[in-house]
């Protein structure tokens, strides 16, 4: 498989008053297009910090990052905001659905951002809410759904306008173990069925199961890979 | 673009009512610059309208050289007679000038409103004075008679003071004067004055032969070059001649007074509820803090993010304008005051609420939104995304 993305020598170190703290120093990694790869270390190894960077939120101080040919390290603030929403699809631990708007409007948020009609975002709405079980849901808010289909919405509005790249940070944090076992099924097969790359940040290691491999990270550098 | 900037307009409106208190009291800070500063203007240009709308091109008032109002100008029977030779005024039946020979006297009643004394103008005129003004119609009793005490009454006098009902009698000073009539006179000074006959005012208030002013029609609207000329020219005479538009324009000069302190007290209002609304919105991008930034990290653009905050401030300042323009439409539209004049006497004015000033009022809320929009809308946008991923 072609490497989706490519870290090479990526350094991360933040100033705080006269200290810099350093996060990662020369960390190199690739993550292969269809890969799904766990994330996990203790708290404060740099599991969010790599993922922001992945998800061209945070930008690294050095080195390079290399998305499918581009490097993203090298965009401006809103060219990455025009590549996430064409390349990457989030999934946060406490769902951020927009609580004012129904499931079917927060779905279809990513879709504003591209050039599909109307006509055509309901149907692509209504498509992802079926895919994760929701389609009878599409009218009822975020404070009407338990905390589970909460997160299907978020994985609806994360596929809706088909990334290629779905970041996922602590997707079950907040979640029981029987709906986090639906949660991670649901991603398991959005990488088995629909090539999705996955990356997801977990402290779970009953999470990290779903995944292909899991990468240990600990003080700014990975310390192990298991694969599943 | 657009589809970005609707959907966070269309978010942020929705979740005012999650901020209801905030809002609410940023509306009602605006609601209150508005009133307040439509109150004052509405004032302004009542008063304005009611001073500037008295005056006509078709007569003449002729007043003491450099007087500035009617009070403290005097004409001498020489001179009266003289002014009446003038050339360019025009002519009634047989020929005779149409003048009017007008005293103008202050004298004492009692406001409903306040139930103090308060000055009231009693114009003694001779009896073509009453047709050398435009609009004035007797809508109760008749017009006075010559030689006899007797009162018309303005309806702007009757609505505000006690005492001047038809068929009451008045005492000023040592007189004793009947009311006979009611007249109108819509939207002008006069319908704040008495009316009497001049010689009987002469007669009661020792005022001899002399007059304050005369009133004259002009031969051609407009046109004072011809009488202006042969006062001039006239060595007997220290007079000014104006046409009555432009004597009442330099009279209502004053309430522009009105109309700089109203937008004085508004501005300093506006910093009041700007300070109000600034903080309203900073508290609303605190409490959207992780909406703002999911928005971003799913790829909505700072601008949007910019626009949708401001608009956000703007509906709330278009609201609290459009409240504050009903209310003082509802409460203060029409209604009437009066007030002291140039002349020291009270006139009559009714609040006029004209289109221009509710634009005028509501485009001052908009610009309070608009700054009290634009520094959280920055901070808005440049949230750090990573406040997606926050605890």
């Amino acid at each position: 498989m072609a490497a989706l993305f490519t870290l090479n020598d990526v350094s991360k170190s933040f100033v705080r008053g006269s200290d810099t703290i350093t996060i990662f120093d020369k960390l190199n990694m690739q993550i292969e297009a269809g890969d799904f790869v766990a994330i996990m270390g203790p708290s404060g190894s740099g599991k969010t910090t790599l993922l922001n960077m992945l998800g061209g939120v945070d930008g690294p101080t050095s080195g390079e990052i290399d998305f499918d040919g581009t490097r993203i390290d090298q965009l401006s603030e809103n060219q990455l905001s025009r590549w996430r929403a064409d390349n990457v699809g989030f999934i946060f631990q406490f769902y951020n659905l927009m609580p004012m708007l129904n499931a079917a409007r927060n779905v279809e948020l990513p879709l504003l951002l591209t050039s599909i009609k109307g006509k055509d975002r309901k149907a692509r709405v209504d498509a992802a809410l079926a895919l994760v079980g929701l389609a009878d849901r599409a009218k009822h808010s975020p404070n009407e759904l338990s905390g589970g289909q909460q997160q299907r919405v978020a994985i609806a509005r994360a596929i809706v306008s088909d990334p290629k790249l779905l970041l996922c940070d602590e997707p079950t944090g907040d979640l029981d173990r029987a709906t986090a076992d639906e949660i991670l099924g649901i991603l398991q097969s959005l990488n088995e069925k629909f090539g999705k790359t996955i990356v997801m940040v977990t402290h779970d290691p009953q999470a990290a199961k779903y995944a292909k491999r899991t990468l240990h990270l600990d003080k700014g550098a990975f310390v192990e890979e298991v694969a599943a | 673009m657009l589809n970005q900037i609707a959907a966070i307009i269309a978010m942020n409106v929705k979740s005012l009512p999650r901020r209801a208190n905030m809002s609410v009291a940023a509306v009602a800070a605006i609601a209150a610059v508005v009133a307040v500063l439509l109150g004052f203007l509405a004032m302004a240009n009542g008063l304005q309208q009611t001073i500037s709308g008295s005056g006509s091109d078709d007569f003449a008032i002729i007043l003491r050289a450099n007087s500035s109002s009617e009070l403290n100008s005097t004409l001498t029977k020489d001179q009266q007679d003289l002014i009446a030779l003038a050339p360019g005024f025009a002519r009634g039946p047989g020929g005779r000038p149409l003048v009017s020979r007008e005293s103008y006297v202050i004298v004492d009643g009692i406001k409903k409103s306040s139930d103090t004394k308060a000055n009231i103008p009693l114009r003694g005129m001779s009896p073509e004075g009453v047709a050398l003004r435009s609009g004035v119609r007797v809508t109760e009793g008749r017009m006075f008679e010559a030689g006899l005490n007797e009162l018309v009454v303005g309806a702007g006098v009757l609505r505000e003071f006690a005492g001047f009902e038809m068929g009451k009698e008045i005492r000023f000073g040592r007189s004793v004067w009947r009311v006979v009539g009611v007249f109108e006179a819509p939207g002008s000074v006069f319908e704040s004055e008495l009316w009497a006959d001049i010689k009987v005012v002469q007669g009661q208030f020792n005022r001899g032969a002399s007059v304050q002013t005369m009133r004259a029609k002009l031969a051609v609207p407009g046109d004072i070059s011809t009488p202006a000329a042969y006062i001039e020219n006239e060595p007997r005479l220290n007079a000014d001649i104006k046409t009555e538009r432009t004597y009442f324009a330099g009279q209502s000069q004053g309430t522009q007074q009105l109309v700089t302190l109203g937008w004085a007290l508004g501005i300093a209002m506006a910093l009041g509820s700007l300070s109000g609304a600034l903080n309203t919105m900073y508290a609303s991008v605190q409490a959207r803090t992780r909406d703002i930034a999911t928005l971003r990290t799913l790829g909505f653009g700072g601008f949007a993010t910019f626009v949708g905050t401001v608009v956000e401030s703007l509906v709330l300042a278009a609201i609290g304008g459009l409240i504050g323009g009903v209310v003082a439409f509802l409460f203060l539209d029409g209604i009437t005051a009066s007030t002291l004049s140039g002349s020291f006497t009270q006139v009559v004015f009714a609040f006029d609420l004209s289109p221009q000033l509710l634009a005028d009022s509501v485009v001052l809320a908009l610009v309070i939104g608009a700054v009290g929009g634009i520094f959280p809308a920055w901070r808005a946008s440049r949230l750090p995304l990573t406040a997606a991923f926050g605890r």
